[in-house]
Formats: C-alpha cells, structure tokens, sequence
C-alpha cells in the first residue's frame, strides 16, 4: 500500500486530454494489455513504442472504442467514460487511423470523408458543405486534398491524408494514428510530421504508433515505450537516445544494418530483359525494365511507391501479362509460366500488402502455412494435404521466427500486424528458394525482430539465394543491396552502388531529379 | 468429451433457430384460423398402420437422398463464394441424358448403372461448364447465367424427351417419354431392408441410391478438408487476392468447382430414376430440388454433415404436407416453415458468433493471466 503512494508521480501541470489508467485486456490465450497507463495533454504528439505484439494496436482501439477493456478505466478532459462503439469516441473527439487503411476505393475523397458522417440538410445530403469543409481542413493543416478524385487512384501518402481528413471532418481532437510513417518513404514522411506539427500547433493531441525510433525522438513531445503488454516508461525525447528506447523496448542493442562482405556469384539466377507493361490510359507502367539477380546477390529497389513497384513484382511472380520483355528463371524463359509454376520453381514471395496478398486471416496459421506452397511435399501435396505436417511446420516457423501466439490453430486475423507479417517471411523462407521476391520486408517489425529478419536475409543470400529487395525504407536498402536501382515512372532511372551512396542522393533519384553532382553513381543514360 | 463440446455449441445455435421458426410457424398458423397444435401433430404424424408408417420413413428416405446431393452440389459453389443457381436446370439435362443412355444401351447390372451414373454426372457438368465459361472468358455474372440456363434446360430437355431419346413405342395419347431403363440398369430398392430390421416394407419403392448419396457425401467431405482442390477452394473463398498471388488461379478454380458442382449436380435425379420412374418423362419428373438444394446447402453451412442433416430436415417437412392438408393447413405452411428456418439460422448464428466471442474472452480472463503471457511472449 506504501508503495502504491510514492508510485503516483504527479508530473503534469496540464491536465490530460484523455487518460488511460491501469488497462487490461486479455484475448484468448494471450493478455495484450496489462496494466497499461498512458495519457495525452493537449497540443502533444505522443508516441507509443514497443516490440510486435506489445499490445499497442490494441491499446489504441481500446480508446477508440473497439474493444472494452477487461479493466481500467478511460477518463476524457477528466470525465470517467465508457465506450461502447467507436462512435462513442467519435462523439467525444477521439478519432483513429488504422495500420491498414479502410479506405473504400472506388469512391471520391469527399464521398470517403463523408461516408458515415454525412452532412445534411433537411433530408438531403449537403455535400457543398463538405466540399467547402474539406477545403477549409485542407488548407489550414496543409493535407492538400482533392475532393473529387477517386481514392484508387492515390498514393498511399495521399491516401493517409484522406484517412487523417475523415477523421478530423468528425471533429477529432484527438488523433490516434497506428503506424502512419510504416508505408511512407522519408519525404513523405517528413510531409506527414509536418502536418502533425500543424495539428499540435492548432491544440490537437496526437497519439501515434511508430518502430522507427528516430522519427519518434524527431516529432514527438513524449514517448511511452510498452513491453509485453505492459507500460515500461514515458519519456522526454531530449533526455534519450533511440539505443536506449530500444533497450526499455526488448532489452537489446539497436541493429545497424552491416553489409557482410559480398556473396555474388557469376550465375545469373534471374533476368529480367526489357519488360513493358502499357497502361490503358496514360503512360507505361512499366518501361523497359531490365537487369540480372545472381546466385548470393540482394538487387534493390528505391522508388517512391507507385512508380512501378507493384507492376515489377507482379511481372516476375507471373500475375501479371506482359506486353514485351522476358523473364528467365535459370535456364528457363518462365515468361508464359503461370504463377504456381514460378512458385514452385523455387520463387519465393513476401508481397507489399500482407492482408490482401499474404494471409487467409480467417484460416487458422497452419493453413496459412500451406498457401503458395500447398503442391509441396510433406506438408502440402499434388492431390492431397498433410494437416498433421502442416501444422508441425507452422509450429517450426512459429519458433525460428518468433512469431508470437498461442498456437497454429490460432486464426491469422488474431496475430499483431508484426506477427503475421513475421509469419509470412517465415513461410516463405523456410522452402528451399532459388529467388526471393520481398516487398517491403520488415514494414510494421519491430527493431530487434527487423535485425533478425535481415540477418535471415543475409544468410539466405550467402547460401545462394538471389533476392529482388523492394523496399521504402532506405537504411534497409542500402545496408543489404549489392546492387540498387532507382524506379520512378516505370523506369529506372539509376543504377547506383549501395556502398557509396547517401541517402540524400538516393532521395533525389526517386523524386525524379538527377543529383547535380551524381557522385558514385552510373550514369542513368548507360541503361537505355 | 471437449468434441462433444464442441460438437454441441455448434449445433446450438441450429437447434434454437429451429425453435424459433417453430415459434413463428405456429403464429402463422394461429393467424390463418388454425390450431397449431393439432399441425405439429400433423407433422410427427407417421400414419396409423405400421405399413403406413413404413411407407412415410420410405416417403422421407427418398425425399432426403436428392435434396442431401443438390445442397453438397451448391455447396461447392458457395465455398468459394460462386453462386450455382443453376443445379436445377444441370440436373434436369443430367436426368434426360442418363435416362436416354440408359436405355440405349443392355450391359451387366452393376456395369450398366455405373454407365448411367458416369453419364448423369458428365452430363451435369458439361452444363455447369457454360456459365463457368462465360465467366472467366467474358466476366458474365454466374448467378445470371445460371438462372437462364435453368430456362433453357427445360426447354432443351423437352426436345431431348422428344427427339433423340423418345420411346418410338408409346401408345396413342401417352406422353412422350424416353424409353425404359432395362432391369439391370435399375438401383436395387431398400424395401426388404425394412423387413429385416423388423418394419413392415413399403408398398412403394425406397430408393436404394440414398446409399450411393452416403459414399458421395463422404468422399467430398475427405476432398474438401483434405485435397489440394478443397483447400484451393476455401483459400479462393476466404481471400480470392491471396489466393491469386499465391499461384492458385481464380479462373482454373472457377471452372474446377463448376465442373464438380455440376457432376454432383448430375446426381440429383438418379434416386427417382434408377429407383422407381427407370424412364424420363416431363409430367413425372420431380422438379425443384436444385432450389431447395440452396436452402439446404446454407443450412448445413457448406459442410457434408451439416447439409444431411439440412436435407432430412427439409425432407422431413416435406413429408409432412399431406397430413398437414388433411388438417385443412395448406402446404405452403411446409415452404413456409422452411424459409423461416433457414432465415432464423442465418440470424440466430450471427448473434451465437458474438456470443462466442464473449464467452472466449470470458474464459481467457479466467485462466491464470500470468502463465498465459510467459508461454506466449517467450
Ligand atoms: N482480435 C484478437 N484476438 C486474439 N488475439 C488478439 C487479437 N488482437 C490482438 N491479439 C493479440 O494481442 C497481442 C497484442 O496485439 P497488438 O495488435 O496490440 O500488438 P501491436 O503492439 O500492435 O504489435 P505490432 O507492432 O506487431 O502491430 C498479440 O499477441 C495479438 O496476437
Ligand atoms: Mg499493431
């Protein structure tokens, strides 16, 4: 009882905005929240850090609402409250960006930010008022909206924006973003945090969710570091470094990504010769793509996302027809080969969007196991299944990857977003692989599991795996690639070596300018 | 004991659907002036006689053993999330083609209803190939398709009955009909079968092909939890994207379920055939199984067992229409009630999931939190 007195440090001389006191919230065979404290004082960026499956998405939709804590209580400007649905939070200004975006494609940005919260007049639905309200939101936090365009047609930066739009049209003064800068590339997320300054500025709270540690020291006021499910710490960026935040996160050194010295062989594993894909309307996607992957050698590529990513793998795993070019696997023109062929021809394949692409969420892990390489000896098979192997085997990837459930009769859907995109890797890893195709690999991975996959990376390459890299975060490029290429417009437009090359350099390749002094790198005009 | 459990939670939420379209029966039944009482009566009412009584379970047998077929056939379908409406019409053609093979042809007895079965299904699914072409080469909606060629069907099967098929030894003013299936290509019926477990047989034939149903509906359950076909199809219903970009072509899924839907669609009118009409003949065929067979498939939620138990349920009532008419309650109450039992699962199963939900967390919180986390969070 003595103890609990002096545990109660009274540190704020502004009252919190919101406060979560002692939070619990169990799931089954797991407690993602324990005891957890966390407030938000107004006209604060306040970032949640922690290891996947810390429990920190699920602290947040607990203040959004979401899930009901098992205890705990939640006060708003200092008022006990009690969400049941999320529009409880809405209606006391609490609004969330998830780590996947629930955007519906096909609508305009106005139709996305309105859906659910429509204006109206009388019976009708006002939409000059929005669109003149959208504008206002807009300009004054500098999210540089369109009202009209279609959302499928956005950036994932710009999408973000709409996201973060919607939830202010509700009138949020609080702000909960899960894991906003996972997807950006660095201008974008220096856009992003300038906007999160224009929101403090303006007296918003925002909470968000980040693994990248040095961005969270840039931008925020204070950080909470959770631990297995438990609050570790809240901290004041100027008084740490991010090698101690990582430390209070899982108690290990922070991971610099080290190029070991070279594994390249001579035997070309992959070549991708002049590959065009054309677009209805508008220029190609994808224009005379070529390079070579060898045996032992991690290819890179930079590029803002949408400048033919996407195209470019979907070419090599075969989903998608070329319009001219070829793709040689070995000796093999795989070019007509469908994707189960490639697969099974040794291609393994960690795709950008894990929910879509990756993941039955409502299947258990071990059927999960089987997806992509369910023709595969033991566990999957010409006719028929292995269950029993299967699930050994997703038990097998769950411990060499530690992937963090109860078992592998766990649903997909109940992972962490780290968790399941760590399984992933792991599926694909763990078959004997000729190349690798790996987008955006440690994106939503905490630092210490990040450090692991790469050190996986690594070995596979120096066991002979050739691997095609795509990835946004530039650290990661150019700790692993051997070789690194720049996209923009469905080209490339560079061929740089990793070695030496800054980040800055490689920024301004993807933003489409050429670097006045390109220092090390080709020149582009030797590519054409 | 935990699968027995298990096995109960899962049937719960069936059982009190099925209490509530009960309930709900009984109103109706009560608003149109009648006793509701005296027609569940009705409904359990074998008959007074043990042959009546024999002659009811036989009614039911054979009711149960088309509708058990035509629901695992939409089932396919519906697993991954392709939408077969068009059974009725694969099954018509199907019945057609497999009588008029039939009788074509004089082989030993099992060889000859092996040739008639393998016809039926190839029959069924050559017409369940037009829409799944249709749609992966034109983008044509299934649910359209299908319902068109249910029309169709009818009309090609006349012309099937009257021109190639027809029996040339009709008498004057019989309707046209194909040509009786000689005695080896009839399915021995399970009417002795009543006798040695000590029932009165039945004066009209049990159709012995419900035997055949059996084996069906547990091969397919092996199939769909065990090959690489029935994971492929669930991996195409729960995630169609993921399915694609892990080499599993949604178009070759496409016309794979099609082509198994429609052979087991092609089933569907063989108890009737092979058992006691051994002809094909349009007045006596019995129509609408392939669309009380999406009733029954939604039912028995995709699942073999699930949809048995569907499709005795759904026979069940059926058999019960008679008896209700002689209670002055008009058969439609029968259909009725079976609307209403399937809208009540599909409700009462949406609130069991959230149930469950709750009931799982309440269990987690009770468990020792402290063990749970060191064993998850190694
Ligand atoms: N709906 C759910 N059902 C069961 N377990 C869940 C559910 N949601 C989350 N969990 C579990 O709760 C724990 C915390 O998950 P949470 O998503 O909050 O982690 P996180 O800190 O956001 O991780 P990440 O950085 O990987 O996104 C995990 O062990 C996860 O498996
Ligand atoms: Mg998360």
């Amino acid at each position: 009882m003595d103890n609990a007195d002096q545990d109660v440090t009274v540190e704020d001389d502004e009252p919190a905005v919101v406060q979560l006191t002692g939070i619990t919230k169990r799931f089954p065979g797991v407690v993602a929240n324990r005891d957890v404290h966390l407030d938000a004082r107004r006209g604060e960026v306040h970032a949640v850090v922690g290891e996947n499956g810390a429990g920190k998405s699920t602290l947040m939709k607990i203040l959004y609402g979401m899930y009901q804590p098992d205890e705990g209580t939640i006060t708003v400007d200092g008022e006990l409250v009690r969400f049941h649905t999320p529009k409880d939070a809405i209606d006391l200004g609490i609004g969330m960006v998830h780590q996947h975006f629930m955007l519906a494609d096909n609508l305009t940005v106005l139709e996305n930010i309105v859906l659910g919260a429509e204006p109206r007049r009388g019976i009708r639905l006002d939409y000059a008022a929005a669109r003149r309200q959208i504008r206002e939101l807009s300009d004054r936090y500098g999210l540089g909206l369109h009202p009209d365009r279609l959302v499928e047609e956005l950036s994932v930066a710009a999408r973000q924006r709409v996201e973060i739009a919607k939830v202010l049209f509700r009138g949020a003064r609080v702000l909960i973003l899960d894991e906003p800068t996972a997807v950006l590339v660095p201008q974008e997320v220096d856009a992003l945090f300038s906007n999160l300054v224009q929101l403090r500025t303006a007296g918003l709270s925002v909470i968000f969710i980040s693994h990248k540690l040095d961005e969270v020291l840039q931008v925020a006021d204070r950080i909470t570091v959770i631990r297995r499910g438990s609050t570790v710490a809240t901290v004041e960026p100027g008084t740490t470094t991010s090698r101690q935040l990582a430390e209070l996160m899982v108690g290990s050194e922070l991971p610099t990504p080290q190029t070991a010295e070279s594994t390249v062989t001579d035997h070309v594993e992959l070549a991708v010769t002049d590959v065009t894909i054309t677009s209805d309307d508008g220029p190609d996607l994808l224009r005379d793509i070529s390079f070579d992957v060898r045996r032992g050698e991690i290819v890179g590529f930079a590029g803002v996302e949408g400048n033919g990513q996407s195209e470019l793998v979907e070419a090599i795993m075969g989903l998608r027809s070329l319009d001219a070019g070829r793709v040689v696997l070995g000796a093999d023109d795989v070019t007509q080969w469908s994707a189960h062929r490639r697969r099974v021809s040794g291609v393994g394949f960690i795709p950008e969007d894990r929910h879509r692409q990756a993941l039955l969420l409502d299947a258990p892990l071990w059927e999960n196991r089987l997806l992509g390489w369910h023709s595969q000896e033991p566990a999957g098979g010409r006719f028929w299944i292995n269950p029993k192997s299967a699930r050994a085997e997703a038990a097998q990837i769950m411990t060499d990857y530690d992937v963090r459930a109860p078992g592998p009769e766990t649903l997909a859907a109940a992972l962490s977003g780290g968790n399941q995109q760590k399984f992933v890797i792991g599926r694909e890893m763990s078959t004997q692989l000729r190349v690798l195709v790996a987008a955006h690999p440690t994106r939503g991975i905490d630092v210490g599991a990040q450090a692991a996959v790469w050190d996986r990376l690594r070995e596979a390459r120096a066991a002979g795996l050739a691997t095609v890299l795509i990835s946004a975060d530039l650290d990661e490029l150019l700790g692993l690639s051997d070789t690194l290429y720049v996209l923009f417009g469905g080209r490339i437009v560079a061929k740089l070596d990793p070695a030496d090359v800054t980040p800055e350099i490689l920024g301004s390749y993807m933003t489409g300018a050429t670097p006045a002094e390109a220092g090390p790198a080709d020149d582009p005009g030797e590519l054409a | 004991m935990t699968r027995l459990l298990g096995w109960w939670r899962r049937m719960a939420p069936t059982l009190v659907a099925l209490g509530v379209a009960l309930v709900i029966t009984a109103l109706f039944i009560l608003i149109i002036g009648e006793n509701p009482l005296r027609a569940l009566a009705a409904l359990f009412d074998f008959g007074e006689t043990s042959v009546a009584q024999a002659n009811s379970i036989g009614v039911w047998i054979n009711r149960a053993a088309p509708l058990f077929l035509a629901g695992l056939a939409v089932s396919i379908g519906f697993r991954m999330g392709l939408f077969n409406i068009g059974v009725e019409g694969q099954y018509r053609i199907a019945t057609v083609v497999a009588a008029g093979v039939g009788a074509a042809l004089v082989l030993p007895a099992p060889l000859h209803v092996l040739v008639i079965v393998v016809a039926a299904m190839a029959a069924g699914a050559v017409y369940a190939a037009i829409p799944a072409v249709l749609k992966v080469t034109r983008g044509v909606s299934e649910v359209i398709s299908t319902i068109m060629l249910n029309s169709i069907a009818i009309a090609l099967a006349a012309w099937m009955v009257r021109v190639p098929f027809v029996d040339p030894d009709l008498g004057p003013g019989e309707n046209v009909a194909t040509r009786r299936i000689a005695e080896s290509g009839q399915f021995p019926g399970l009417n002795e079968l009543f006798g040695v477990i000590g029932l009165e047989e039945p004066r009209r034939p049990v159709h012995g092909f419900v035997v055949v149903a059996i084996v069906v509906g547990i091969v397919m359950a092996i199939v769909l939890s065990r090959s690489r076909f029935g994971f492929e199809l669930r991996a195409t219903g729960l995630n169609p994207f993921a399915a694609t970009a892990n080499g599993i072509s949604s178009k070759a899924m496409i016309i794979k379920a099609m082509l198994v839907s429609g052979a087991l669609a092609g089933l569907v009118g063989l108890p009737d055939l092979l058992g006691s009409a051994h002809r094909f003949q349009a007045d006596s065929f019995v129509s609408g199984y392939g669309f009380t067979g999406i009733a029954v498939a939604l039912l028995g939620r995709n699942k073999p067992v699930g949809i048995a138990l569907a499709a005795l349920l759904f026979a069940f009532l059926d058999r019960a229409g008679p008896s209700l008419q002689s209670e002055g309650i008009p058969p439609a109450a029968v259909i009725i009630m079976q609307g209403i039992v399937v809208l009540s699962v599909l409700v009462v199963d949406e609130v069991a999931r959230r149930g469950m939900l709750r009931r799982e967390e309440r269990r987690a919180r009770a468990q020792d939190p402290a063990t749970v986390t060191e064993e998850v969070a190694r």
